[in-house]
This record gives C-alpha cells, sequence and structure tokens, in this order.
C-alpha cells in the first residue's frame, strides 16, 4: 500500500516497474541531438493524416504500438491508460486509443502530462490495481498552434522567450515491481501561480510551480539535490531553468550540477530555430521515453527526478487577463 | 532621377512607418492586433484631420501601402459621402473607399484555401 | 519562496531575453519599405495605362493584396515576417496574410465554418474599429457642416 506524505508525495511501498517505453517524433525532433533514440520518426508532420488532430493521434499511436511491442503485450492485456494531450477535451489521446477498448483516463496537466500519467500508473500498479497500466501522451506543433496561437502561414514574429511545440510522443508501461527501472515515489504538485500573463513565455510562468514540487519532494523523501544523478525538468527552456537555478541558489542549494531540461535537450538550438527550447506534453514524453529510461535501465543513470512542468491556461483566459498558473508533477526514477 | 526620388520617398516614409510599428512589438506589451486598430484609427483621425493627404503626396505608396493609409482611405471615402449623401454617408462612405481591398482579402482568402495545401511550418524550406 | 508576484516578475525579466532591437528594427524599416516601393511600382504601372490616382489606388491595392495572398498560401509570407515583423506587418499586405493564413488553416473545419467563419478571426478588430472611427468621423462632419 503507497503511502501518502503530506503536499502530494507518494512513496512507493513496493515500486512498480517500468516494463516498457518508446518515443514517437517529428522531423525536426529527429534531427535534433536526441533523434537517433526515437523509437518512430516521421519526415511528414501530417503522419499521413488530413486534419493535424488526426496527425497527432496517429503520432501517439506509433509510440503506443511501439511500447507495447518492447513489453511483448497486446493492446487487450492494458488494465488501465492514462493519457493526455494538449488539445481542447484531449481528443488527441481519446482518438488514438478510441478502437482498442481500453479502460481510458483522461488527463489534462498541460506539458506536465507524462509525469502526471506516469505517476498514475505507478500509484495504480504499487498498489495492485491492474496488472499493465500505460501512461500515454503526446503534442503536436501544427495542431497546437492553431489551438493555441495563430494560423501557420500567418506572419507573426516570436521573441526570444517563446518556445517551440514538440511534434513528439512517449508512451511507458508500468507493472508491479519486477526489474529496473524503478518507480520509487512521486510528488503530485501544487498549482503555483506568479502573476506571469505573457503567453510568449512559459518558463516564466511555470518555473516556481518546478522549484516547489521539487522542492516538496526533497523535504518529503529526506533527500537532497546530490542524491539525483539527473533532476530533469520537462520544459521550462532557457529561461525557465535560469530562473529555477536562481531561486534555488537563493536557498544556497546548487541546483545546476545535477539539472538538466527536456526543453534545451530536444533541439539543437544553434542550428534549429526554437528560440527557448521546445515544450509540449511530448516534449519531456518523448526525451524521458527515447533517451533518459534507456540510461536508468542500463544502470549508467541511477536516480532520476523527473519533474515534467505544464501552464494551466487557455487562450480565451490569457485574452481576459488573467495570468498563467504552473504545475509540476514530479516521478523518482531509480535503476535500484 | 525624379522616379528614384519618388521611390526613395515610398521607401523612406513606409520604412518609417513600420519602424514605430516594430518598436511597439518590441518594447511593449500590445499584440499585433491591437497595433494594426491603432494604426487604422491613426490613419483615420490624421486624414479627417487633413494631416495625412501632404504625406500621400509627398510619399505617395509609402503612406498609402501602410494601414494607416487604409484608416485615410476610409475618413477620405466618409468626406465624400456625407459632402454628397448628408449624414448616410457616414455610413457607405468607409466601406465604399475600402471595398476593393476588403473584397480582394476576401476572394483571394477563399481563393487560397481552396487551392493550396495547409501551411506547416515544421516541413523542410522547398529552397 | 518567500517572493510577491512583483519580484518574481523582476527576476523573470531578469532571465528573459531581450529582443534583439539592433537587428529587428532595421529588417522592418527596410522590409516595410521595399513592400511599399513594390506598391509604388504598380501604382506608377497603372497610371501608365492611363487610370485616374484613385482608381490606379485600388488597383494596387488588390494587387497588392493578391501577391500577399499568394505568398501566404506558398507558406513564404510567415518566413518573411519572421525577419520582417512589423515591415510586413503594418503594409496592407499584413492584413491580407492575416485574412488569408486563417482562411487556409481552418478549410479542415469546412468551407462555410471553418474558413467562411474564421477568415476574420484577426483582421477583424481592424475593420470593426477603423468602420467606427470612420462613421464617428461622419457623424462629426456632418454635425460641424450643420453648425
Amino acid at each position: 500500500m503507497s503511502v501518502y506524505l503530506n503536499k502530494g508525495t507518494v512513496i512507493m511501498s513496493n515500486p512498480p516497474s517500468i516494463r516498457s517505453f518508446a518515443a514517437a517524433a517529428g522531423r525536426m525532433e529527429g534531427e535534433g541531438p536526441l533523434g537517433s533514440c526515437f523509437d518512430y520518426v516521421s519526415q511528414d508532420s501530417t503522419f499521413g493524416e488530413n486534419t493535424w488532430e488526426k496527425s497527432e493521434s496517429r503520432l501517439q499511436q506509433h509510440a503506443l504500438e511501439h511500447a507495447l511491442a518492447k513489453g511483448g503485450i497486446s493492446e487487450s492485456e492494458i488494465s488501465l491508460l492514462f493519457a493526455g494531450d494538449l488539445l481542447n477535451q484531449c481528443t488527441g489521446s481519446a482518438y488514438s486509443v478510441r478502437d482498442i477498448g481500453v479502460p481510458f483516463v483522461g488527463l489534462y496537466g498541460a506539458c506536465s502530462t507524462m509525469a502526471e500519467s506516469l505517476s498514475m500508473a505507478s500509484i495504480f500498479s504499487d498498489n495492485g490495481i491492474g496488472k499493465y497500466n500505460v501512461a500515454l501522451t503526446s503534442s503536436h506543433f501544427c495542431s497546437a498552434e492553431r489551438q493555441f496561437r495563430f494560423p501557420e502561414t500567418y506572419g507573426g514574429q516570436r521573441p526570444p522567450s517563446a518556445q517551440w511545440t514538440a511534434t513528439a510522443s512517449g508512451c511507458v508501461v508500468v507493472e508491479q515491481h519486477s526489474a529496473p527501472p524503478y518507480v520509487k515515489s512521486v510528488t503530485i504538485g501544487t498549482i503555483k501561480d506568479m502573476g506571469i500573463k505573457d503567453a510568449n513565455n512559459m518558463g516564466a510562468a511555470m518555473a516556481p510551480a518546478a522549484y516547489a514540487t521539487i522542492k516538496t519532494h526533497l523535504e518529503n523523501t529526506g533527500l537532497n539535490v546530490d542524491d539525483f544523478d539527473l533532476i530533469l525538468t520537462g520544459d521550462l527552456g532557457e529561461v525557465g531553468t535560469r530562473i529555477l537555478c536562481d531561486l534555488f541558489k537563493k536557498d544556497g542549494v546548487d541546483l545546476e550540477s545535477v539539472h538538466n531540461d527536456c526543453g534545451l535537450m530536444l533541439f539543437d538550438r544553434e542550428k534549429q530555430d526554437v528560440h527557448a527550447g521546445g515544450s509540449g506534453c511530448g516534449c519531456s514524453a518523448s526525451v524521458l521515453c527515447g533517451h533518459i529510461l534507456g540510461r536508468i535501465k542500463s544502470g549508467e543513470l541511477k536516480n532520476v527526478l523527473f519533474t515534467a512542468t505544464g501552464a494551466l491556461m487557455s487562450p480565451t483566459l490569457v485574452q481576459q487577463g488573467e495570468s498563467i498558473p504552473g504545475i509540476a508533477h514530479a516521478v523518482h526514477i531509480s535503476a535500484e | 532621377m525624379e522616379m528614384f526620388m519618388e521611390y526613395l520617398r515610398a521607401f523612406l516614409v513606409g520604412g518609417a512607418l513600420c519602424l514605430i510599428g516594430q518598436l511597439l512589438i518590441d518594447l511593449t506589451k500590445l499584440t499585433p492586433a491591437r497595433i494594426l486598430v491603432i494604426y487604422v484609427v491613426s490613419g483615420v483621425i490624421l486624414g479627417a484631420l487633413g494631416w495625412y493627404e501632404p504625406l500621400t503626396r509627398f510619399a505617395g505608396a509609402g503612406a498609402t501601402i501602410p494601414l494607416t493609409g487604409f484608416g485615410y482611405q476610409l475618413a477620405k471615402g466618409v468626406y465624400l459621402a456625407v459632402s454628397e449623401s448628408g449624414l448616410m454617408g457616414a455610413f457607405t462612405g468607409g466601406l465604399q473607399a475600402c471595398s476593393g481591398g476588403i473584397t480582394a482579402a476576401v476572394l483571394f482568402g477563399l481563393l487560397v484555401a481552396l487551392l493550396f495545401k495547409r501551411g506547416d511550418k515544421t516541413a523542410k524550406i522547398f529552397s | 519562496m518567500k517572493m510577491t508576484d512583483n519580484e518574481y516578475g523582476s527576476l523573470a525579466k531578469k532571465c528573459s531575453p531581450n529582443t534583439k532591437m539592433y537587428k529587428t528594427l532595421p529588417m522592418a524599416f527596410i522590409i516595410g519599405g521595399l513592400i511599399c516601393c513594390i506598391g509604388q511600382g504598380f501604382m506608377n504601372i497603372y497610371k501608365s495605362f492611363g487610370m485616374n490616382m484613385s482608381d490606379a489606388g485600388v488597383m494596387t491595392s488588390i494587387t497588392m493584396v493578391f501577391l500577399s495572398a499568394v505568398f501566404t498560401g506558398f507558406g513564404l509570407y510567415d518566413r518573411i515576417a519572421k525577419v520582417g515583423g512589423a515591415g510586413t506587418l503594418v503594409p496592407i499586405t499584413g492584413f491580407a496574410n492575416a485574412v488569408v493564413s486563417p482562411a487556409l488553416e481552418f478549410k479542415t473545419e469546412g468551407y462555410v465554418l471553418g474558413t467562411g467563419a474564421k477568415m476574420f478571426v484577426i483582421a477583424g478588430p481592424v475593420i470593426v474599429y477603423g468602420l467606427c472611427a470612420s462613421v464617428l468621423y461622419g457623424i462629426i462632419l456632418y454635425l460641424v457642416r450643420l453648425v
């Protein structure tokens, strides 16, 4: 039985295992520094479909199919599927699995969905609920832009703090304790809003939530920053990373030495025009599932605190002059 | 030489009007839509005051192409229509004057939607 | 983190890179100026066809809108706009791009509810406030003339 500590931390009693994982991505992500890590890369952002929303669903299906294949299980063996994305009503996820007959839990955590879904899958598995629980998420640049920002062909100018929504997906299959990687504990984040209203500076909007969640997790588990090989945030990007490290520095903690950010890892910011870095649910999902989990499985990384971050705004509320609330969920994944 | 000067004036005035817009983008929190509204309403006001006409005579397309020129057209159209038809002209004059540009945008918008593929910023540039 | 929203805002600002205005300002000036020169060229062409100033002006607007629509359709206008900024936003070509791009983007929702309904989702305010400002001017003009 998992143990709930205060402020959202859940300690696994018998750490569930990550049975298999896979990542799928688009052309730009495939051409980035982690391109060779992905299980499936498409040169064509349509993924063979005639609407961007369907393209995102197809992208998710690739990640799911590969993760199931690598885990040697079929769709019918999935106990519970926790999935979400950026699209209104999470249609990217709902439509990607509508035909496979799986018990479906739709989630919205904006770009933090990978950590949110993995947390849910792990907690359920730790408590013996479900044999194989799946966490799945995605984002697609084109479907996100038309919903949150502007049409593709619109001639707008993005400021340097803006981030690039990744066209990518990640999927994790969780089972009861068997072999590494293990999920040892999670911290479900609390929403933090420090008044940032600039929808072009998501990093600044989300950094307070990342700070709060990481701090809560360390305090509750009694661990330090140095107990981790890597504290990996989802998509704080250049700006959010700087702010996060600054906030920890004010506490006298050196986060920089173990910190990295999926938004900064996914793209080559010199060669690819992504400004402050990658973003979107698929950003942290694909980096985790494509690059990080493999290194934990091999033992190269022993302890990782995967902290995906999300901005819980909508274009409507931004137009109403509201500020942007952020959230971050942390998952301690270990090789031991 | 005269032709070169004509293009130079268009270039300088048009460029300057755009430069002001860029300063608004870079230094303020104004969104592009709000900036365009400021431009068109300014054009109406400057046109109404009679201050924009000399600029169009001086710079030609340098004054008429930027969106302030659109506002000026609206004001000019209303002026002529009120002179001819009285109060009704306030309602008819603006749209009449800009009908060409607006109709063109609507028509070509539809045609492009019918004939072209959706845009995709993630695709490779064909060049 | 014991910080007020204002203090956090200052920290965020400090950590956010500034726009490279030494790049954006000259490019806006140059590209905006060039687009106006192209407009001037068409004015001269239409005047040489014997059109009066007014008609040449209308034809020039239509032509510039057409060119902007084509560039938008090919995905070229937004590439120029990336460097041009206000140089592509402010001219009438920017207005046309703001109409054509949603028309093209939302065609997946159908030509009526997508293209038709959403065509003015970006440029609508220009029409609304431009027209209303002109109506106000017209009313004032009429009343001033009465007096």
